[in-house]
């Protein structure tokens, strides 16, 4: 097979989507539907941080589209004020692919979940993220399935007892981050529900990325997984525990020493990462998040397991490719410049023959 | 030879051999999967189109690409049904049978019948080879073939690599090329046309003009081996048939299935979005639209074949033409998705190509076992319209009724061929693009609240038609959410509401169920049959070439004939109820005839078989006669 350089234009997520100078905000993305989601849900936050930050996307409201699959996250498109469609189990991605192919003037938003993305839906999810397509996968990662009522979940801990696995889960969990890394990823984002500004952050470079961006996002389920992120909440371990990726700034975390950084830092070990105290290693051995490191944002997908030890959050991974879609619309256009669409010299093919009355 | 009619006296040809005049003619090229016997009966198919015969072909293939060579699975035929008259099947049995090896003389020749002309490859009738598929003897030394048949035993890779020998090419390369000695040969024999052929070996080896020239020599030479060695003392003449004014040219179900989804889009106005995952038989219609992208054709080859039905169903919530295309277990995969189309109410187009089931089952062989899968095979109460062509030609027309259809009431159409449509071939009387229809999508543009509230309702339906709006992403002011969870009549919210339910099921049911067809139209030509037969799909071809015959020796005998499976032509009913009995032949185990049964309570005799092969006029004709003295009886 001869490979062909597609070259493609460098574009912004956002770039031919119609934008709107009124003034938007979060009420304006907000559907006249009740929500409905258990009280103290980890995705009411998400919903009020999405609603709140779509507006400084300007782009038009009716050209944002939200699709989602089945499970609690996956009611999302119902309240938000935009076109929607809530589909069925682990498809979203495939049927957001579809939309995002025809039409280049929608910001295309899925929604979905650690049992919908990673379970029913694991093919999809990554055949996205190795295509690249013009999306952003919202995961919201609650390690529990919630809305068949507390059965574990791709993401569950092993030994985890829930209904289903009253001995204890046997199954081996994903580490979403390593996973969407490892399908190609482009862009590849992590936050707390409950983190307000480092979440809107996320969802900002999500947006503006061209091409799949997964965010996953750790997400409490009270009912049937309560607290299972709160050792990434709690101010006594949080410090231990939580790292903040910026691009270009040495990783540091932790309370601050004199210098205001963390007194922690991650520093490379071996072919991976290892955690020091700051004052115990050279500066220079100190690991400067680079989005563009491919193995590093890998290895810093690895620093963290089911137990939360060194859980990093913010952009692990952000570089260009040219996107599935742009290729897939590039190719069309190119042909109709090419080839009139002459659909009767189709019909007729090459040989024909004309039979007289 | 086979004839219908009175054989015109015997003229001396050209070379001097005897012309004999024949209305019709069956040739069946069998070799190994490796010899090239699809390109050659396509090749001498194109070369009888030319000439001006009507047509109709049966290739039969192993599912495997290249089994043990010289095997028996690894047989690979392909036969051409040609006339001077409009023919309706690919016919029963060869007249002529051309076997380039001993495993395809073995598995073909038990249809070769008594007269028949054989010719024979002798190069591949070697001990081994022989040994391969049971032969004890040579059996064209043995004398079991000779007194059967008119034998033609020829050295074809020997005269093929003899006739290269200039070219330099390898012997390996040198004797490839037999499969088109072969096509030479029986170009001569019947006086067809040869300059098409040519012309297609230099565009297809374009970029290796050498392989081109030897496929053409070698061409050549199995011609002038007719010509000269005086081995065939005759040559036939079937002379063109009287088809209706127009210009015709050779089409494959699944070609023009794929014209059909580009005429489709012309015809609705909308871009084609195909959603596909490759498996046969369905694949040469992703592959063929693949080709059309000026058309503002676009193709997704899917991870899966739910992504290819998901991807298309995405497509269609933005106004595009979505389509998906697959065969066997595919259409299972695609099950939950069709379903959801039934939910969200938006036009998608599924074919279905039908091959040998259960689960993997027969990928190459054809069988019309889906049908109460494409009626039924959801969760819930999932109704949505069916439509099977009749041939290939008719393949085209269905696929733009199917789509205008889906785009008319919002509903996923699903489109049954079947494997001996996609790969079966006949003449096509070309359409007049300025004659097919116009449709309007009709695409939501204002709210629509009967409230006056500004509000936009997604399942507030047309008073006639009971399709909902179809709003697109980007209509500003009419921003929804659409679901799988059951909606309010109206509205569209989510309602668990049992009242409401009720009345969706029973409204989406309605919808479909009053979608407008065409009444089926009685082949009673005498008008006093007491037979009916019915059918649906591909067997429309071998059921009217058994009433032909069952006419033909002086009975009474009505067809019908569905492309409508769902909803059924209104007057089926009254029609079913005239006849005294009602037979329902199928390559299935009595879908149909359980449909029919229950819908309208009507004694309909089921008539099955599934061996992966379509109906033979000669085995309908025998049916037919047997119900038509029971009849009597």
């Amino acid at each position: 097979m001869t490979a062909i350089d597609l070259g493609l234009p460098r574009l912004g997520g956002l770039d031919g989507v119609p934008t709107t100078d009124e003034k938007q905000t979060a009420k304006d993305f907000t559907s006249d539907q009740e929500v409905r989601w258990c009280p103290g849900c980890g995705d009411y936050a998400i919903l009020a941080a999405v609603r709140q930050f779509m507006p400084s996307l300007g782009v038009k409201r009716e050209n944002t589209v939200f699709v989602s699959g089945i499970g609690c996250s996956s009611r999302f498109p119902y309240y938000m004020n935009t076109y929607g469609m809530h589909s069925i189990h682990g498809r979203a991605p495939a049927i957001a692919t579809g939309l995002a192919v025809s039409r280049p003037d929608l910001s295309v938003w899925v929604v979905t979940g650690d049992g919908d993305a990673l379970s029913i839906g694991g093919n999809h999810l990554i055949h996205a993220l190795r295509r690249n397509v013009n999306l952003k996968i919202l995961l919201f990662n609650n390690r529990i399935y919630g809305l068949t009522k507390g059965q574990y979940s791709p993401t569950s801990e092993q030994g985890k007892i829930t209904k289903s696995t009253p001995y204890g889960s046997v199954d081996y969990p994903f580490n979403p981050v390593s996973l969407a890394l490892g399908a190609e990823a482009t862009f590849v984002g992590r936050a707390l529900d409950s983190d307000r500004a480092s979440l809107t952050a996320v969802l900002k470079a999500a947006a503006e990325h061209r091409g799949t961006a997964l965010v996953e996002i750790f997400q409490d389920c009270p009912i049937f997984n309560d607290g299972s992120f709160d050792l990434l909440r709690k101010p006594d371990t949080k410090d231990q525990r939580l790292i903040s990726v910026t691009h270009g700034e040495p990783i540091r975390f932790g309370p601050p020493l004199d210098d205001g950084k963390g007194a922690y830092a991650v520093v490379r070990e071996g072919f991976g990462l290892g955690i020091a105290k700051a004052d115990e290693v050279d500066e220079a051995d100190i690991v400067v998040h680079d989005q563009t490191d491919h193995n590093l944002a890998f290895a810093l997908s690895r620093l963290s397991d089911q137990d939360l030890n060194h859980t990093v959050v913010g952009i692990f991974r952000s570089v260009e490719r040219p996107t599935y879609d742009d290729a897939v619309r590039a190719q069309v256009e190119q042909a109709k410049k090419d080839k009139p669409a002459d659909l009767q010299a189709l019909l007729n093919g090459q040989d024909t023959w004309t039979v007289v009355g | 030879m086979t004839t219908d009619t009175a054989v015109e006296p015997a003229s001396p040809g050209s070379d001097g051999s005897k012309v004999l005049q024949r209305d019709r003619v069956v040739i069946r090229f069998a070799g190994d999967s490796g010899d090239g016997m699809q390109l050659t009966g396509d090749r001498f198919t194109s070369e009888t189109a030319a000439f001006g015969n009507d047509l109709s072909t049966l290739p039969n293939f192993p599912a495997e690409i290249r089994a043990p060579a010289g095997t028996l699975p690894g047989v690979s035929s392909f036969q051409l049904h040609f006339a001077n008259y409009d023919i309706l099947t690919p016919g029963d049995r060869p007249d002529v049978l051309v076997a380039m090896n001993p495993a395809a003389l073995k598995a073909n020749i038990a249809d070769l019948p008594q007269g028949g002309v054989l010719i024979v490859n002798t190069d591949e009738f070697t001990k081994r080879n022989l040994a391969k598929v049971g032969y004890e003897t040579n059996p064209l030394e043995d004398g079991s073939l000779t007194e059967k048949y008119q034998v033609h035993a020829i050295p074809m890779a020997t005269l093929t690599r003899t006739a290269l020998e200039e070219t330099g090419l390898s012997k390996k390369d040198a004797e490839r090329a037999k499969n088109m000695f072969a096509l030479g040969l029986l170009s001569w024999m019947f006086h067809r046309p040869s300059e098409s052929t040519e012309r297609f070996l230099r565009e297809k080896f374009a970029k290796k003009p050498e392989i081109a020239e030897a496929n053409i020599l070698a061409f050549r030479a199995g011609h002038n081996y007719g010509e000269t060695t005086e081995a065939f003392a005759v040559t036939y003449e079937v002379a063109p048939a009287k088809l209706a004014p127009g210009t015709y040219r050779q089409i494959t179900g699944n070609t023009a299935l794929a014209y059909g989804i580009v005429a489709a889009g012309r015809v609705t106005g909308l871009p084609v979005f195909l959603g596909s995952y490759p498996i046969t038989p369905a694949s040469d219609i992703l592959h063929e639209l693949s080709k059309h992208k000026n058309f503002g054709v676009t193709t997704v080859q899917a991870e899966d074949e739910i992504a290819g039905v998901g991807a298309a169903l995405g497509a269609a919530f933005g106004g595009a033409l979505g389509v998906t295309t697959t065969s066997g277990p595919g259409i299972s995969l695609k099950s939950e998705t069709i379903g959801l189309a039934v939910a969200l109410e938006l036009p998608l187009l599924v074919i279905d190509v039908q091959r040998g089931g259960p689960s993997t089952g027969l990928p190459t062989k054809t069988e019309q076992a889906d049908l109460l899968q494409a009626m039924f095979g959801r969760n819930g109460e999932a109704p949505l319209p069916i439509i099977a062509p009749a041939s290939p030609g008719d393949c085209f027309d269905a696929a733009i009724e199917a789509a205008t259809i889906a785009v008319k009431y919002r509903t996923p159409v699903i489109l049954l061929s079947d494997g001996s449509l996609a790969n079966g071939s006949e003449p096509w009387k070309v359409p007049d693009v300025e004659s097919l229809p116009s449709v309007d999508p009709g695409f939501a543009t204002e709210p629509n609240a009967p409230d006056g509230s500004g509000e936009f309702w997604p399942y507030l339906r047309d008073e006639q038609t009971l399709a909902r709006p179809w709003a697109v992403p980007g209509t500003p002011g009419l921003e929804h959410r659409i679901g799988g969870l059951e909606k309010a009549d109206g509205r569209g919210s989510i309602s668990y509401d049992p009242d409401n339910h009720d009345k969706m099921v029973r409204l989406r049911a309605a919808k479909i169920a009053n979608i407008p067809v065409p009444d089926v139209v009685v082949d009673d030509p005498d008008g006093d049959a007491e037979l009916l037969v019915v059918g649906w799909g591909s067997t429309y071809g071998p059921i009217g070439a058994g009433c032909r015959r069952v006419r033909a020796l002086g009975h009474s005998i009505a067809q019908v004939h569905l492309r409508n499976l769902n909803p059924l032509p209104a007057n089926l009913g009254e029609v079913l109820s005239r006849y005294k009995r009602v037979l329902v032949p199928e390559m299935n185990l009595g879908q149909l005839a359980l449909l029919l049964r229950g819908r309208y309570l009507v004694d309909a005799h089921s008539y099955t078989k599934v061996a992966g092969l379509p109906f033979k006029a000669e085995e309908l004709q025998n049916l037919f006669l047997d119900h038509l003295s029971g009849v009597r009886a």
